[in-house]
């Protein structure tokens, strides 16, 4: 497998920007410059280094689901703000302009849809809202994405892409870790398959739940995964990180995860692991 | 942060603590001479009692952060040594290593016979080092589950003691899954057939201290904070300053006061006036009068309905609108 074969080594400092606006785009993996129509027909992988460029819900969406059945639902649950946060400025505008930004709701997206016609519910994070922070509504949607997961007995799907909890709703937002594993719990009763998908970055409080509480733990190749953040492990052992520390390799390296799998293989993959959990086996 | 130092008077305690000194001092006296200063005595009582009570009833939710974190507050230990007649204290993950920054064990409580798990905070510059200052690693949460499982198979509740300042971001913490050990905790407390009720006696720093802390009824200490992150942390990365502490402390809404009003904590324990460490007697009596009368409501109720209510407890966390 090319991921195998990168040479470049892999950096530990925060992960990188979206992919900017503009017609051409520098790969950050090996620095070719790459026209962008043609990375966008490559689900942003750079076809020279295999470098996965973060993208958001929309390209996974296009991506994983046969076309057009993909069916959102929880659309309009949005964050009431309730510790009336402020910063240097209040989390209202903050969350305000955000929607405004990105034209996202929230840092998830909940629906059902068909991968290679196997039916499942399906979560979405998205690192372009706040950071992919879970606060209320991310574990609220999540969560009602877990019952209906289990209300249907359908597989489950939660694709992780996220700094962590969101500081700006508190406790309420720590508590969506308990609520997020509590519900997997209950649907674990039920034998229904839950697949975790892990890319770049999965850290923090949404590390600690429900992303590595599946039944198959997947990530793309190179995406920053770990519960505490680099900077702070780096401030706490005072020395700098090893090379690949806390990526997709180094976390499979450490049975942490069971597959790294290229974005172009994504949907035959899980769909492939899917249609295993399904099969009945004769009786004789 | 914790220091070697006998005695510790943080900043907004030292006006009663003056008047205390005082009032030794005025003892001492009539000790050494036998001259009468009883009224006067009395008098720096009122006082003392007076000022105290109007610096602890209007404190700051900084201040109380503070408080949690005073040195000489109780710690799991010495809670667990108070409110029960029996402790055996297990050790190991059985996979890995012993952490020092959990402690578990058997215990009988009142006319129970239960399971505690705490984290553990050392008293000075050794201990510390030996407790990890109180924050687990992977180990210490795979031993919390292991004590879960054990509580489970042989029936009986399990009461959980929080007090870290976070789950420890090290190197090897990472490398054998921090993150998992935490979700895993999670994920099976949510549906462990027996009663759980947490505690959280002093600091209840993010998912080091959910990770022990999923239960059936969610206590808190009148002094002790409890949110998704330190102030520390949550000022350095908002405010891109750590001094903003104590504003993020405020902004952040961490107090047991606040975690009611959130509807997150069951029952604030009432603290003896000037913190748990002014009588560590009276703040354990607390714990284990509000544990029993939790335990006493819970021990009712069948393990089916146990996980029902649980899982309805934590479906209900949360704030928002819905439009439509
Ligand atoms: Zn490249």
């Amino acid at each position: 497998m090319d991921w195998f074969k990168r040479k470049k080594k892999i950096s530990t400092s925060a992960p990188k920007k979206d992919v900017p606006d503009g017609l051409w785009v520098k790969c950050d993996g090996c620095g070719t410059i790459i026209y962008k129509k043609e990375l966008e027909k490559k689900y942003y992988v750079c076809s020279q280094c295999d470098h996965h460029f973060r993208v958001g819900s929309d390209v996974y969406i296009d991506l994983l689901f046969d076309e057009g059945t993909f069916k959102e639902f929880n659309a309009d649950i949005a964050s009431d703000d309730p510790l009336d946060f402020t910063d240097v400025k209040s989390y209202r505008d903050k969350y305000q302009a955000t929607v405004k930004k990105t034209g996202l709701k929230e840092a998830v997206i909940t629906g059902t849809g068909k991968m290679n016609k196997i039916p499942v519910v399906a979560a979405l994070m998205d690192f372009r809202f706040m950071g992919g922070s879970m606060g209320s509504v991310v574990g609220e949607k999540i969560g009602r994405a877990i019952d209906m997961a289990w209300k249907k007995k359908q597989p489950l799907i939660i694709l992780s892409a996220s700094g962590g909890a969101r500081m700006h709703e508190g406790v309420l937002s720590l508590m969506q870790l308990a609520k997020t594993s509590a519900k997997l719990a209950r649907l674990a009763e039920r034998n229904i398959p839950y697949i975790s998908l892990l890319t770049n970055p999965t850290t923090g409080g949404t590390t600690a739940s429900y992303a590595m509480l599946g039944d198959v733990h997947i990530a793309e190749p190179g995406a920053l995964i770990g519960f505490a953040g680099p900077r702070v492990i780096k401030q706490t052992i005072g020395q700098d990180l090893p090379p690949g520390f806390q990526r997709s390799e180094f976390v499979r390296d450490h049975g942490f995860l069971d597959l790294i799998v290229h974005r172009h293989e994504l949907k035959q993959r899980i769909s492939d692991i899917l249609a295993f959990f399904k099969h009945k086996n004769p009786a004789k | 942060m914790a220091t070697d130092k006998k005695v510790v008077v943080l900043e907004f305690e030292k006006p009663v603590h003056e008047l205390e000194e005082k009032i030794k001092e005025m003892r001492a006296y009539t000790e050494k001479t036998g001259m009468d200063l009883s009224e006067d005595i009395k008098r720096l009582e009122e006082k003392a009692a007076e000022l105290r009570k109007e610096i602890y009833s209007n404190l700051s939710r900084w201040q109380r952060v503070q408080l949690a974190r005073h040195p000489k507050r109780p710690y799991s230990l010495d809670y667990i040594e108070r409110i029960t007649g029996y402790f055996e204290e297990l050790h190991g993950d059985r996979r890995f290593a012993e952490d020092h920054a959990i402690v578990a064990g058997l215990a009988r409580l009142d006319k129970y016979t239960v399971v505690i798990i705490g984290q553990q905070k050392g008293r000075d510059t050794k201990s510390n080092i030996y407790r990890n200052f109180g924050m687990p690693n992977p180990e210490g949460y795979r031993k919390a589950l292991r004590i879960f499982e054990l509580a489970a198979k042989f029936n009986k509740p399990v009461i959980t003691l929080i007090d870290t300042p976070g789950a420890y971001p090290g190197l090897g913490a990472e490398e054998r899954g921090q993150a998992e050990a935490i979700a895993r905790n999670l994920f099976e407390m949510a549906r462990l057939p027996v009663p759980i009720i947490t505690v959280v006696i002093g600091e209840g720093a993010s998912g080091g201290a959910l990770g022990i802390g999923v239960g059936d009824r969610i206590l808190m200490m009148e002094n002790a904070w409890y949110s998704v992150i330190s102030p520390e942390g949550c000022a350095a990365i908002l405010w891109r300053d750590a001094a903003k502490a104590p504003q993020a402390a405020e902004a952040m809404k961490v107090t047991a006061a606040d975690l009611v009003d959130l509807e997150i904590v069951d029952e604030v324990i009432r603290e003896p006036e000037g913190g748990a460490h002014n009588d560590a007697d009276a703040a354990a009596d607390a714990v284990k009068k509000a544990i029993v009368t939790h335990l006493k409501e819970l021990m009712k109720l069948s393990p089916e309905k146990l996980i029902e209510q649980r899982l309805e407890k934590y479906a209900r966390m949360g704030a928002w609108v819905e439009k439509g």
